[in-house]
C-alpha cells in the first residue's frame, strides 16, 4: 500500500483514500451522497453551511465532511442518527428565514435547497417569528437577485476571490444581518460572472434575461458546443417548445471545467431577434422579394453558375470560421466541383505572405487542461480575456500555481495575476517582440537564427524585454502563444517568424489561439485557397480573402458573414461585393450590408439550430445536434448547401445528416493530421519599420465577435458591451 | 494587601503610577526574563516549567498553557508568532483591562518569555478596540519603556535573542476573542473563525505557526519562572494552580477584580466582595462569563472556585467572571439579554449560529411580551441543542449553554411569565416565593 | 515607507498613521493595518465612514474595496452612516443590566430626546446601540463616551459628563 494511502470506513464500507483528502471528496468518489451547500469542488473550503455534518467515530461532535481530512482507521457514518439529526438541524435553520416562494422562484425544480429540504426538512415549520427580508441588489444586466433567498454559502464570494481574481461580491455586515452584495451599487462585470448563477444553490442569484420565462422541468436539455471561441466550451441548452431559453455549462474537466463565459451563456438572447431572416429573399430590380426556398435556390444556383460560366475563377467563397465542419467541407467540395480555388475562412487576417508556412491546423500548442501544467507562457498579441475567456482562466490558474506568464501586447490589459508585460505598440509590434527574442538570445548566449538575425541585432533590449524572456528561460515546459491581435496584424508573418524563433531558442512550444470556434475545422476541411483537405497542397493556389477582394470576382458566396462586421477589410469587401454580378448570402440575419450587396439571401440557422461539429484549439472534434428549432423558414446551413449542390448538379452531394458529412470528411482525411506547429518557413526579416494599423480591426471587443453575440441585448448592456458602443476604440480602456 | 502573593496584580496596590517600569522592577519584574536572557533556561526548560506549574488558560477554556506552548514547532526555522488575546469581551469579564492598565509590564515580560520559548521572534497583543482610550496607550507606553530599557528588540542585552512586540487594536467584535477569529482580524479581515484543523500551531497568523494566549495567562508566566512552578502549584488547588483574577459583578456590595488563589470557597469570595447587595438573598451565579451555564444559589454556595469543582457543580470557571444575581433578578430578562448578545455578535458565517441565535432571541422576546407558550420552552432547548456542537467555533455553544441552563434551573420563571401574560415572577405579589 | 502613490482623499496625517501601523506587519501584509486605518479615517471624519473614504483606504492598502466594506460593516466601532459627533455607548450587558443600566439609557434618551441608535438633530450626540459588554463590569453601570470610560454611573453623573461636551 502506498504510504500516502489510508484505509477508512464509510457507512460500513472499507475505502482507500489519499491521506489528508477531505472526507466529502472520498464519499463523492464512492457514490455516497453527503448533502452540502457551501462546498464546491472548484472553490476553497468554507465549511460554513454545516449541511455536510457526518458522524466520525471518537469525534465529540459531528464533523463537516468538506473540512475533515481523512486519517487512517477513521470510521465514518453519514447516515447515523447523530449525522442525520445534525443535517436536519441545519436544514431547519436554513429554512426558517428562507421564503416559501418556490412557486415563483426561477430556481424551482433545480434548487439544491428545495431538493435537500425534501429529504431533510420538516413538514411544518416551527418558526413562527418574522422572517428576514433582504433588499435586492442591482448587479447589472446579467444576474438577477432575490437576496431574501440567500443562504450565505459564500460560493459567489469565493468565486470572485478565487476564480476571477476580482472580488465583486462580499459578505457585508455580520450575524443574521450579513448580506451578500456589493455594498455600493455595482454591477458584476467580469466576463465569467454569470457562473455565480450556477454556483448559487438557491434562487438568490439567477439568470436575469431568462427570469420568469420558463420552468426548469418543462424544458428539454440539449448538449451544445460554444460557437464563440476556439475553446469549444461544452454547454447545455434548455429548450422550451423548440426555443432555446437559456444556456448553462456542461461539465467537461478537459475543456471548460464547470465554467462558461458570459458570452456563451447569454448569446442565446441574440438568436430570437427582430432582424432574423425568416424566409429566403431575392433581389429583383433593386427590390427584395420574399420567395420560396425553391425559387431562392434556383436563383442562387443561377447566380453561381453565371459566376463560374467560363471558368471557376469568377467565383469567390468566403465562409465564417464559426461554421460547422459539415458546412465548411461542403463549401470546399462545392468550390472544387465548380472549379474555383478562391475559398477562404480567415476573414480577420490580413497578412498572408507566409501562409505556406502555416501549420496544417492552428494548434494551441498544448491541451487546454495542460496549460495549467506549463511553467512559462508568453502570450504574443493577445487580449486573452476577450478572445477566449475560458482559456484566460486556465492561464490564470497556471500563474497562481507558479507559472511565469508574460504578455507582449499593445496595451497592458488587466490580468488578475502577476505577469510580465512588454509594450508592443500596434504599429510597431515586431520591434518589441524582436527585443524579447534578442533578450532571450543574450541570456542564453546563443545567436538568434540567421533569418531573423538582422531584426534581432536592430532590436533595443530593455528591462521589460528581459523580464518577458525570463518567463520562458530555464524551464522545461513553455509556450509562446500567438493571440488574435498577432494573427490579425498586418505584420503577422514577421511576428510569427520571431515568435517561432523565440520558441525554438528556448526549447518551448509555439502555439496559436485559433480565431474562432471552428478555425481548426476550416483548415482541416480545406476551406483555404492554398490547401485542400487535411492540408494537402492545392494544385494551383487561389486567392486568399485579401486577394479575392482586391481582385474582385464576378460572384461571391458569403456563408454566415456580415461583411461590414466580420472582416478585417470591410471597406474593401464592400467595394468588391458591390461590383460583383452576383452575391449569394447564407445568413441567419438581415443585415444592411448584405441587403446592399447581395442578390440572394438564404436563411440559415444559428449555432443552436443546426447539428454539426467544431474542432477546438486542442484538436478535439465535438459534435452536436440541433438544440432548437430553426426560426421561420430558416434551415441548417449544411442542408441548404447540400440542396444547392444538387441544384448545381454537383456529384455526390447526397448526405442525410450533418454527421454523414462529417464522416465523409473524416474518411477523406484518413489519419487525422497530428498537431504540429513547428515553423518550417524561411521568411527573412530585415526592416522593422512601423506599419499603419487600425487597432479596432485587431482588437475586437468581447461582445462583437460574431453576429449572434452582437445581437444579444444583455451582453450589449454590460460594461464590456457598452464600452464598445461608447467608443470606436477597441477595449483598450485598461491600457496604462 | 491580601494575604497571598499576587501574580498579575503585583503592582496594583502602588499609589503612584502602578504601571511604571520602576514599580514593576521593584516587585521582581523582568528578573525571570533576565534569567532567560542569561541562558539559565532554554526553550524546552521554560515550557517544562509552565507545564509543571499547571497553569491553565484564563481566557475561558482552561486549556493547559504549557501543553499549548509545546505544540509549537519551536525549533523549526520558519517564522512563528505569539499572539496575546486582550480582546476581553466575555460579558462579566474585566480583569485583562486591569492588567493592561495597572501592570502592563507583567504581560510584556510574559509575552517575551513565551515568545522566546516557542521560537517566535514577533508577538502581537490584540487589544479590543473599545480599550483605545486608556488601556491601549498605557500598554504602548509600557512597550516603549521596555524597548528603551533594552528588554525587547533585536539581540536583547547581547543574548542573541530577538523579540519584538506590537500592539494591535480591534474594532468591536466579540467573536475576535475566539482565537482564529482574532487571527483573521489581525490579518485585516472580518473576524470570522477558521475551521480546525488546521490548528494555529500549524497554520496560524499569515499561515505561520502561531500560539494565542490570554492576557492573564501570559502575565502569570514571569512569576511562575521566577518563583518556580511548585510555588504556583502550591498557591492553588489540585487541577487549578495559582491565582486567578475574579471579576465579581452584579448584586454584591463591592464589585471588583480580586486576584485570589484558585480553589477559594465561593462563600469566601462573596464575603471579599462585601456580601450580597443590600443583604438580599442570592438567587443565582454565572461563574465564568455569560457563556457558561448559570448556577442556582444552592449549587454554588458550597462550591470552591476552581476548574474541577465548578465543573462538578454543573458549570465552568470560564473567565472567572462571577456575575451575582439576587432574588430580585428576572431570569427571563437575563436570558433574553444574553441571547440578544449572541445574536448580535454571531459572525454570521455558519448556519446554526447565524439563524439559531436570532430565533432564540425572538422567542424569548415573545415570552417577555406575553405571547409565549409552554411549547416554546421545549423548543428553545431543542433549538439550543441544535446549535450546540454544530458550528465552526464555540460561539454556538456559548449561545446554547445559557438557554439550556436557565431553562433547566429556572423553568418555573419562564412558565410563570407565560401564564401571566408577560409578568415576571419577581414582579409578582408573592415574589418571595420564587 | 513604500513608494505608494499618495491618495488624495486621505490626509497626510492619516497616511502617516496608517504607515505607522503598516510598519508593524511583515512586508506584503499591509492589509493588517486596515482596522487602524479605518479608525484613523473615521476619527478625522467626525465619527463615521463614507464609501469614498473606504475606497481611499482600499486604494492605499491595495485591497479590493468590497473587502474594506466587509470590514467596516462587520466591526461595531465603525459607523457607515453619518452620526452625531459625540458617540455615547451605554453598556447594557448583564453586569450593567443588574446594576441599572436600562435606567441610565432611559435617562439619556429622555435628556437628549432621541432613541438608542439615533443622533440628536443638532448633530452633537449619537446614542449608539451597544451590544457588547464593555469590560468594566465591576464599575457597573458604565458608559463609553468618545472612547472614554465612565463607571459607577448615576443619572447625575451622566448629566455632568454630557454637560462637559461641546
Amino acid at each position: 500500500m502506498d504510504e500516502k494511502t489510508v484505509s477508512i470506513e464509510v457507512d460500513g464500507k472499507p475505502v482507500e483514500a489519499r491521506a489528508g483528502q477531505m472526507l466529502i471528496d472520498v464519499t463523492d468518489r464512492i457514490g455516497i451522497y453527503v448533502p452540502r451547500f457551501c462546498y464546491h469542488g472548484k472553490l476553497s473550503v468554507a465549511a460554513n453551511c454545516r449541511m455536510c455534518l457526518v458522524d466520525v467515530e471518537r469525534a465529540p461532535k459531528p464533523l463537516p465532511a468538506c473540512a475533515t481530512p481523512v486519517t487512517d482507521g477513521m470510521k465514518v457514518s453519514t447516515r447515523s442518527a447523530r449525522a442525520i439529526s445534525a443535517q436536519k438541524a441545519t436544514m431547519e435553520f436554513l429554512l426558517i428565514n428562507h421564503p416559501l416562494d418556490c412557486p415563483i422562484c426561477d430556481q424551482g425544480g433545480e434548487c439544491e435547497l428545495q431538493d435537500l429540504a425534501l429529504g431533510f426538512g420538516r413538514g411544518v415549520s416551527r418558526y413562527t417569528e418574522k422572517k428576514r427580508v433582504v433588499a435586492d441588489k442591482n448587479l447589472g444586466p446579467l444576474v438577477s437577485t432575490d437576496m431574501t433567498r440567500c443562504i450565505h454559502c459564500t460560493r459567489c464570494v469565493r468565486f470572485g476571490q478565487e476564480i476571477t481574481g476580482i472580488q465583486e461580491l462580499g459578505a457585508v455586515g455580520r450575524s443574521e444581518h450579513m448580506e451578500i452584495g456589493t455594498y455600493i451599487e455595482q454591477s458584476v462585470d467580469h466576463e465569467l460572472s454569470g457562473n455565480i448563477i450556477d454556483l448559487c444553490p438557491v434562487g438568490a442569484l439567477n439568470n436575469k434575461p431568462y427570469r420568469f420565462s420558463a420552468r426548469a422541468w418543462e424544458m428539454a436539455v440539449r448538449p451544445m458546443i460554444s460557437p464563440h471561441d476556439c475553446a469549444g466550451s461544452n454547454l447545455y441548452g434548455h429548450v422550451l417548445r423548440g426555443t432555446l431559453k437559456r444556456v448553462v455549462p456542461r461539465e467537461n474537466e478537459a475543456i471548460n471545467e464547470t465554467w462558461i463565459a458570459d458570452r456563451d451563456r447569454y448569446s442565446c438572447h441574440g438568436i430570437y431577434t427582430e432582424d432574423r431572416l425568416n424566409v429566403p429573399m431575392i433581389k429583383r430590380d433593386r427590390e427584395w422579394l420574399e420567395v420560396t426556398w425553391q425559387e431562392a435556390l434556383a436563383s442562387a444556383a443561377e447566380a453561381i453558375a453565371g459566376a463560374v460560366a467560363d471558368e471557376g475563377d469568377g467565383l469567390g467563397i468566403l465562409a465564417s470560421p464559426g461554421s460547422t465542419l459539415a458546412e465548411l467541407y461542403l463549401l470546399q467540395r462545392m468550390a472544387a466541383g465548380l472549379g474555383t480555388a478562391h475559398l477562404d475562412h480567415r476573414l480577420r487576417r490580413t497578412d498572408f505572405r507566409d501562409q505556406q508556412a502555416d501549420p496544417v491546423w492552428p494548434w494551441l500548442g498544448s491541451s487546454i487542461a495542460g496549460l495549467e501544467q506549463l511553467e512559462g507562457i508568453l502570450l504574443v498579441g493577445s487580449n486573452l480575456r476577450t478572445e477566449v475567456p475560458i482559456l484566460a482562466h486556465r492561464v490564470r490558474k497556471a500563474a497562481l500555481a507558479g507559472a511565469d506568464v508574460g504578455f507582449v501586447n499593445p496595451c497592458d490589459y488587466e490580468y488578475l495575476f502577476d505577469s510580465a508585460f512588454v509594450e508592443a505598440p500596434f504599429a510597431d509590434f515586431t520591434r518589441s517582440l524582436a527585443g524579447v527574442l534578442a533578450a532571450a538570445a543574450e541570456d542564453l548566449d546563443k545567436p538568434a537564427p540567421e533569418h531573423v538575425a538582422e531584426a534581432v541585432s536592430g532590436a533595443v533590449v530593455e528591462a521589460e524585454h528581459r523580464a518577458a524572456a525570463r518567463v520562458l528561460l530555464g524551464k522545461e515546459r513553455t509556450l509562446v502563444l500567438l493571440g488574435h491581435i498577432a494573427q490579425r496584424h498586418p505584420r503577422f508573418a514577421d511576428i510569427r517568424v520571431l515568435a517561432a524563433a523565440l520558441a525554438e531558442l528556448v526549447g518551448g512550444q509555439l502555439g496559436y489561439l485559433p480565431e474562432s470556434a471552428n478555425s481548426v475545422g476550416a483548415a482541416l476541411a480545406g476551406c483555404l485557397p492554398h490547401r485542400g483537405i487535411g492540408g494537402t497542397a492545392a494544385q494551383a493556389a487561389g486567392y486568399d480573402v485579401h486577394g479575392m477582394l482586391s481582385s474582385p470576382r464576378r460572384g461571391y458566396i458569403l456563408f454566415g458573414i456580415e461583411p461590414d462586421r466580420d472582416m478585417a477589410e470591410s471597406e474593401l469587401a464592400e467595394a468588391a461585393l458591390m461590383s460583383a454580378d452576383a452575391v449569394v448570402g447564407f445568413t441567419a440575419y438581415v443585415n444592411d450590408a448584405l441587403l446592399e450587396c447581395a442578390d440572394v439571401l438564404l436563411p440559415i440557422g444559428t449555432f443552436a439550430e443546426t447539428a454539426g461539429t467544431y474542432v477546438n484549439a486542442e484538436g478535439a472534434w465535438q459534435s452536436f445536434d440541433a438544440a432548437a428549432d430553426p426560426v421561420g423558414d430558416a434551415r441548417p446551413g449544411w442542408r441548404v448547401l447540400r440542396v444547392l449542390g444538387n441544384a448545381l448538379g454537383l456529384a455526390d452531394f447526397d448526405y442525410r445528416s450533418a454527421a454523414d458529412v462529417r464522416d465523409a470528411l473524416r474518411r477523406e482525411l484518413g489519419e487525422a493530421p497530428p498537431p504540429d506547429n513547428s515553423y518550417r518557413g524561411s521568411l527573412s526579416i530585415a526592416a522593422l519599420e512601423p506599419v499603419d494599423v487600425d487597432p479596432a480591426v485587431l482588437d475586437v471587443p468581447i461582445y462583437a465577435v460574431d453576429a449572434v453575440v452582437r445581437r444579444s441585448e444583455p451582453l450589449q448592456e454590460t460594461v464590456l458591451g457598452r464600452a464598445r458602443d461608447e467608443s470606436e476604440e477597441p477595449l483598450a480602456a485598461s491600457a496604462s | 494587601m491580601p494575604e497571598h502573593d499576587l501574580v498579575c496584580f503585583a503592582t496594583r496596590g502602588f499609589d503612584s503610577e502602578p504601571w511604571s517600569l520602576d514599580n514593576y522592577l521593584s516587585v521582581g519584574g523582568y528578573r525571570a526574563w533576565q534569567r532567560v536572557l542569561d541562558g539559565e533556561l532554554d526553550r524546552a526548560a521554560i515550557i517544562e516549567q509552565v507545564k509543571a506549574s499547571g497553569l491553565r488558560g484564563r481566557g475561558g477554556a482552561g486549556f493547559p498553557t504549557g501543553l499549548k506552548h509545546s505544540f509549537m514547532p519551536r525549533e523549526a526555522p520558519m517564522q512563528k508568532y505569539l499572539v496575546c488575546n486582550s480582546d476581553e469581551s466575555e460579558p462579566g469579564t474585566c480583569h485583562d483591562r486591569e492588567i493592561l492598565r495597572l501592570n502592563p509590564h507583567s504581560l510584556i515580560e510574559g509575552m517575551a518569555i513565551s515568545a522566546y520559548a516557542m521560537g517566535a521572534t514577533v508577538a502581537y497583543n490584540y487589544i479590543r478596540g473599545e480599550f483605545i482610550d486608556e488601556p491601549v496607550p498605557r500598554f504602548e507606553a509600557a512597550l516603549q519603556e521596555a524597548y528603551d530599557a533594552g528588554w525587547l528588540g533585536k539581540d536583547i542585552r547581547g543574548s542573541g535573542i530577538d523579540v519584538d512586540i506590537h500592539t494591535f487594536v480591534g474594532a468591536g467584535a466579540y467573536i475576535c476573542g475566539e482565537e482564529t477569529g482574532l487571527l483573521e482580524s489581525l490579518e485585516g479581515k472580518p473576524g470570522k473563525p477558521r475551521f480546525k484543523p488546521p490548528f494555529p500551531a500549524q497554520h496560524g497568523l499569515y499561515g505561520a505557526p502561531t500560539t494565542i494566549n490570554n492576557t492573564q495567562s501570559l502575565a502569570s508566566i514571569p512569576t511562575i519562572i521566577l518563583k518556580g512552578p511548585q510555588w504556583f502549584v502550591d498557591v492553588g488547588v489540585e487541577g487549578s494552580s495559582g491565582t486567578a483574577i475574579f471579576s465579581i459583578s452584579g448584586h454584591v456590595e463591592r464589585p471588583g477584580n480580586y486576584e485570589l488563589p484558585l480553589g477559594i470557597p465561593f462563600r469566601k469570595l462573596l464575603e471579599i466582595a462585601g456580601g450580597m447587595l443590600g443583604g438580599r438573598e442570592l438567587k443565582a451565579v454565572i461563574p465564568g462569563g455569560s457563556s457558561v451555564p448559570v448556577m442556582p444559589a444552592g449549587n454554588i454556595i458550597d462550591a470552591t472556585m476552581d476548574f474541577d469543582a465548578i465543573k462538578a457543580a454543573g458549570s465552568s470557571l470560564g473567565t472567572g467572571a462571577v456575575v451575582v444575581m439576587d432574588e430580585t433578578t428576572c431570569m427571563v430578562g437575563m436570558l433574553r439579554r444574553i441571547s440578544r448578545f449572541y445574536y448580535a455578535e454571531s459572525c454570521g458565517q455558519c448556519t446554526p449560529c447565524r439563524e439559531g441565535t436570532g430565533w432564540l432571541y425572538r422567542v424569548l422576546t415573545r415570552v417577555m411580551e406575553g405571547t409565549g407558550t409552554h411549547a416554546d420552552l421545549d423548543m428553545l432547548v431543542d433549538v439550543a441543542n441544535k446549535i450546540e456542537g454544530h458550528t465552526i467555533c464555540a460561539l454556538g455553544d456559548a449561545a446554547a449553554w445559557p438557554v439550556q441552563s436557565f431553562l433547566k434551573h429556572f423553568r418555573h420563571e419562564f412558565e410563570y411569565m407565560i401564564d401571566h401574560g408577560g409578568r415576571s415572577i419577581v414582579a409578582a405579589p408573592d415574589a418571595a416565593a420564587a | 515607507m513604500s513608494a505608494r502613490a499618495f491618495t488624495p482623499e486621505l490626509s497626510a496625517q492619516v497616511c502617516a498613521e496608517i504607515d505607522r501601523w503598516v510598519g508593524k506587519f511583515p512586508a506584503g501584509r499591509q492589509r493588517s493595518a486596515v482596522l487602524a486605518a479605518l479608525h484613523a479615517v473615521q476619527h478625522e471624519n467626525g465619527g463615521y465612514l463614507t464609501p469614498e473614504l473606504m475606497n481611499a483606504v482600499a486604494d492605499y492598502l491595495e485591497m479590493p474595496p468590497i473587502q474594506v466594506y466587509e470590514i467596516a460593516t462587520f466591526y461595531s466601532m465603525f459607523e457607515t452612516k453619518p452620526v452625531g459627533r459625540h458617540s455615547i455607548s451605554v453598556c447594557t450587558n448583564i453586569s450593567c443590566m443588574l446594576r441599572g443600566a436600562d435606567d441610565i439609557v432611559a435617562h439619556i434618551e429622555n435628556r437628549l430626546g432621541i432613541r438608542t441608535g439615533e443622533s440628536t438633530p443638532d448633530g452633537r450626540f449619537y446614542l449608539k446601540q451597544e451590544e457588547e459588554c464593555l469590560a468594566a463590569c465591576c464599575g457597573a453601570p458604565m458608559m463609553m463616551v468618545d472612547h472614554r470610560y465612565y463607571e459607577n454611573l448615576t443619572p447625575a453623573a451622566v448629566d455632568e459628563v454630557l454637560d462637559g461636551l461641546d
